[in-house]
């Protein structure tokens, strides 16, 4: 039964469920409402709810094991001297699955009849023709026990489905049966919608800490799966950056790195100063009008997407710098995408992270301060450089941490804007790369994850993780303490 | 000290003039650093906008075909399969006759003899533009018939600037001779600069077409993944934020909950790239570059952002409104969905349009899961398909243009560039209108 069909019958079965709850409920109270314990809709909700929830979530952990259990089962089926030479295990199983699907499309199609897939002989027929015709390409001949396995694919997965199919409704038809069983007018329906409501709610909010496992569980899982390829003491202590796809690549993270906090801090040396002095002069030199102009103006820096600002740095800020910088003008620079390209970008980037944090901060500084400041005959600026900013350095020093989380995180500048060779050198005119741009490169394109080159990726999002959440952290740290210290 | 004593007040001392000098310096710090701050605003907007704005025109050439029975139709019997046969190869030599055709009626003098030449000034596309016109109209093969076709990308970019005679001596796509007959042609009227809706609603094209290019397929996927991202995020966030900030007691499972969103707000959005492709592609084995799977990482990126909007604007409403729904009897649940929620609704909408907007302009997650790279050539056909079926989406697009060789592509990213703004400034608009009309101060 294909699944929106479940899906609704579901539905429709949970909607009759609501209107049978709640006629019931009022039938046993001999038509006076007054007499239920909660409101009739409440009836209905919980036939409704109890045939629903439980079928859906049964469902859903199907559609996501199946396809797993199936594969491991598939897995040991097939011979390890049956691989060919330079495949490996999940290739194979990536062609399984392609011709299982060929298989079914050929019998939607009518090409094939079920008893002709089970009896289909790899050297009788010319599979790949085949399903070459009905649009699945494969890059090879089959081979039998590719064949076979996945003739026992498609038979596994059409099982899986049918089972599930009726356990779903099943499920559906037994909760609708148990709640409609127990309505009548003493029924606390509202209590049991609200404490399912209620589970539901609790749900919702623990996708947030599934989505950060399941963030942690992947990087962990495939960075072990690098390191036992790949040695992790030349990961971290190497010093050359250099894969090759034929294997034997030195893959170390540390010219990485030093692109990506040599681009930061060609942005923050941008954003800083600018983004201090513009929340400076707007928090304490700027009349309301001219502040409720200015602030959202320098805001829309910050939502206009990454995507334009590397454009930008690839088109426009590159051939700009290679003019000034390049052989006409000095000498120094090669090419338009360098590390001072994406680090003025990324820098123009930051500014309204900086001003606006910095302002929040600088406002929160109580008056009374400027005001002793003032009375001892301080200016303006003599106030703000000697009481208004050293009262406020610990939370500017944490709104500077926190754009410098955003610069090392940053993707599509420096995919755009910083080049592609990794090298540890002092020259900002020198194409450099990061390590996003790197996880981006690394993962793009048909590579197989098993290799090292592929699975490096993971290792580098793993450090990227680490350092933009201990920043964050810290600098959220810094924040909350000082913001505690004049409320 | 005792140079003080002997100061007057009427005039200032040096060192209150160096004192009220540092002042000025210091404000004019100030204005530098904002006037520099609008200004790499302003240069970055109208870089976009100059850039752009040509992607809006095409140079269309009219030309009347003759529509040749003896090559379209040789069995002259109008069997549409008979001239569905018939492939694009046996039209280009009656465009260029049309094209001849109008050399002659207009008087134009030229070097170009050979129907050949005139291949350069047409887009690749346009036989297959006639063939189709054909194919659907078969009844006007005999006939001749005037045609808007594309002109090639670099007859364009001399029309728009971009290409100059000079360069053309290097290129072997176009030569002095037909950029000559080009500016014949535009003093005749036969080859005009219009409005290009093609931009805005066609596919992708191949590199080597870029005139025929569009971002409307793409736009198509991002509605998708829009659609998954307000399906899922919109619901997913409000009820978790409700349990967080109505019923969540102050305990240790809430504290890392807590700790745990205000952490993901803050990951880089490349993570959550390598998330979806670890979980959703080599996992669960959802379909590549499928919007639903773009959908669903970004689904998991806006969550943050939208659950913290929706908590403020829970926060936001009065203790006496629930206080007083609690008073008179109704559930605490009551209280949240009949009376808190509805209040708070502006607010929601608000942070989940603005939400919306990140995610319509996010790029880095969707490069790791392979909506880069692929050609949108056809537009899904249902919804199904609009889901599931590989697709690009708008800031994709405009990467993949950049990565491309053809500076005609540069032009292309910059339009898309000013549609994707379009979107995420009447998105914010949006936003900005429902929050001055329904806030409510209390």
């Amino acid at each position: 039964m294909p699944l929106h069909w479940l899906v609704l019958i579901v539905l429709a079965l949970s909607a009759v469920g609501f209107f049978m709850g709640r006629g019931r409920a009022l039938q046993t109270a001999g038509g006076d409402r007054r007499l239920l314990h909660s409101l009739p809709h409440y009836y209905g909700a919980n036939v409704a709810l109890s045939a629903m929830v439980p079928a859906f979530g049964v469902m859903l952990v199907w559609l996501l094991a199946q396809p797993l259990i199936v594969n491991t089962s598939i897995e040991r089926m097939i011979p390890t001297e049956a691989l060919p030479e330079g495949n490996t295990l999940s290739l194979v199983m990536s062609d399984v699955r392609r011709v299982a699907q060929g298989l079914d499309i050929a019998v939607e199609r009518g090409v094939l009849s079920d008893a002709e897939v089970a009896s289909l002989r790899a050297d009788e027929t010319d599979i790949r023709a085949m399903l070459g015709d009905v649009g699945v390409a494969l890059g090879a001949d089959v081979p039998g026990p590719v064949l076979e396995a996945a003739k026992n694919h498609r038979q596994q997965t059409a099982r899986g489905a049918m089972i599930m199919s009726i356990a779903v409704l099943v499920l559906a038809l037994i909760g609708f049966a148990y709640a409609f069983w127990r309505t009548n007018a003493q029924f606390r329906a509202r209590n049991i919608v609200e404490a399912g409501v209620r589970a539901l709610l609790i749900m919702a909010a623990s996708l947030a800490v599934l989505t950060t496992l399941g963030i942690i569980l992947s990087l962990i899982f495939n960075t072990i799966e690098f390191f036992r390829l790949h040695p992790a003491k030349d990961f971290f202590f190497g010093s050359v950056w250099a894969p090759s796809f034929g294997g034997g690549s030195e893959l170390a993270v540390l010219p990485l790195l030093w692109g990506t906090l040599y681009i930061s801090l060609i942005a923050l040396i941008v954003a800083v100063p600018v983004g201090l002095f513009s929340a400076i002069y707007l928090s304490e030199y700027a009349g309301s009008k001219m502040r409720a102009y200015i602030k959202p103006l320098i805001e829309i820096l910050a939502g206009i997407p990454t995507i334009v600002y590397g454009l930008f740095a690839l088109l426009t800020v590159g051939p700009l710098l290679l003019g000034l910088f390049g052989s006409q003008g000095l000498g120094w620079m090669q090419a338009g995408t360098a590390v001072m390209t994406a680090g003025l970008v990324m820098g123009i980037m930051l500014i309204p992270f900086v001003s606006s944090l910095s302002d929040d901060i600088i406002n929160a500084v109580p008056q009374s301060l400027r005001d002793g400041s003032y009375g001892l005959g301080a200016t303006k600026s003599e106030t703000i450089r000697q009481v208004v900013l050293p009262a406020a350095l610990p939370g500017i020093v944490g709104a500077i941490l926190l754009a410098a989380s955003r610069a090392i995180g940053e993707t599509m500048i420096v995919v755009m804007g910083a080049g592609a060779a990794a090298r540890l050198s002092m020259n900002p005119f020198e194409a450099m790369t990061t390590v996003t741009a790197k996880i981006v490169s690394q993962l793009t394109g048909d590579a197989d994850f098993a290799s090292p080159e592929a699975l490096v990726a993971f290792a580098l999002g793993m450090t990227l993780f680490v350092i933009t959440l201990c920043l964050n952290a810290f600098a959220l740290y810094i924040v909350r303490k000082y913001r505690e210290q004049y409320e | 000290m005792s140079d003080a004593t002997h100061t007057s007040l009427m005039a200032q001392s040096a060192h209150t003039r160096r004192r009220n000098q540092a002042e000025k310096r210091f404000r004019a710090y100030g204005l530098a650093a904002i006037a520099l701050g609008l200004t790499f605003l302003v240069v970055l907007l109208s870089t976009i906008f100059y850039n752009g704005v040509g992607s809006f025109q095409q140079s269309f050439v009219n030309v009347p075909v003759y529509l040749d029975p003896a090559k379209l139709d040789k069995k002259g019997n109008r069997d549409i399969a008979d001239i569905k046969k018939v492939s694009t190869f046996a039209y280009a030599p009656l465009v260029q006759k049309g094209l001849f055709a109008l050399i002659e009626a207009h008087g134009i003098e030229t070097e170009l003899k050979k129907p050949k030449d005139m291949k350069k000034l047409l887009s690749a596309s346009s036989t297959a533009q006639v063939r189709d016109y054909v194919i659907s109209n078969p009844g006007q093969i005999g006939e001749t018939v005037t045609f808007r076709l594309l002109a090639s990308s670099r007859v364009d970019g001399y029309i728009k600037g971009r290409v100059k005679r000079a360069d053309v001596a290097r290129d072997k796509n176009i030569n002095v001779a037909q950029l000559d007959l080009s500016d014949a042609f535009i003093k005749a009227g036969v080859i005009s600069k219009e409005f290009n809706l093609g931009f805005i609603t066609g596919a992708d094209a191949s590199e080597s077409r870029p005139e025929q290019a569009g971002i409307g397929v793409s736009m198509l996927g991002s509605f998708f993944m829009m659609l998954v991202v307000l399906g899922l995020s919109l619901p997913i966030g409000v009820a978790a934020s409700i349990y967080l900030e109505e019923f969540a007691s102050k305990n240790r499972l809430t504290d890392v909950i807590e700790v745990n969103i205000s952490n993901l707000a803050a990951v880089p959005s490349i993570v959550f790239g390598i998330l979806g492709l670890a979980v959703f592609i080599q996992f669960m084995h959802l379909p590549q570059s499928a919007p639903l799977v773009g959908g669903l990482v970004l689904t998991l990126m806006t969550l943050p952002t939208i659950i913290i909007s929706t908590r403020a604007s829970l926060k936001a409403v009065p203790p006496s409104i629930r206080d007083a729904a609690l008073g008179i009897g109704a559930s605490k649940m009551q209280t949240v969905f009949h009376h808190v929620l509805p209040l708070a609704m502006p607010g929601i909408l608000t942070g989940t349009i603005i939400g919306l907007a990140q995610a319509l302009g996010e790029t880095a997650p969707l490069l790791l899961i392979g909506m880069v790279g692929y050609i949108a050539t056809n537009p899904p056909d249902g919804l199904a398909s609009g889901f599931l079926d590989p697709n690009s989406a708008m800031p994709a697009q405009i990467y993949e243009w950049a990565k491309r060789a053809d500076p005609a592509y540069y032009e292309r990213a910059w339009g898309g560039i000013i549609i994707l703004l379009v979107f995420l400034l009447t998105m914010n608009l949006i936003a900005i209108l429902l929050r001055r009309r329904f806030e409510r101060r209390w």
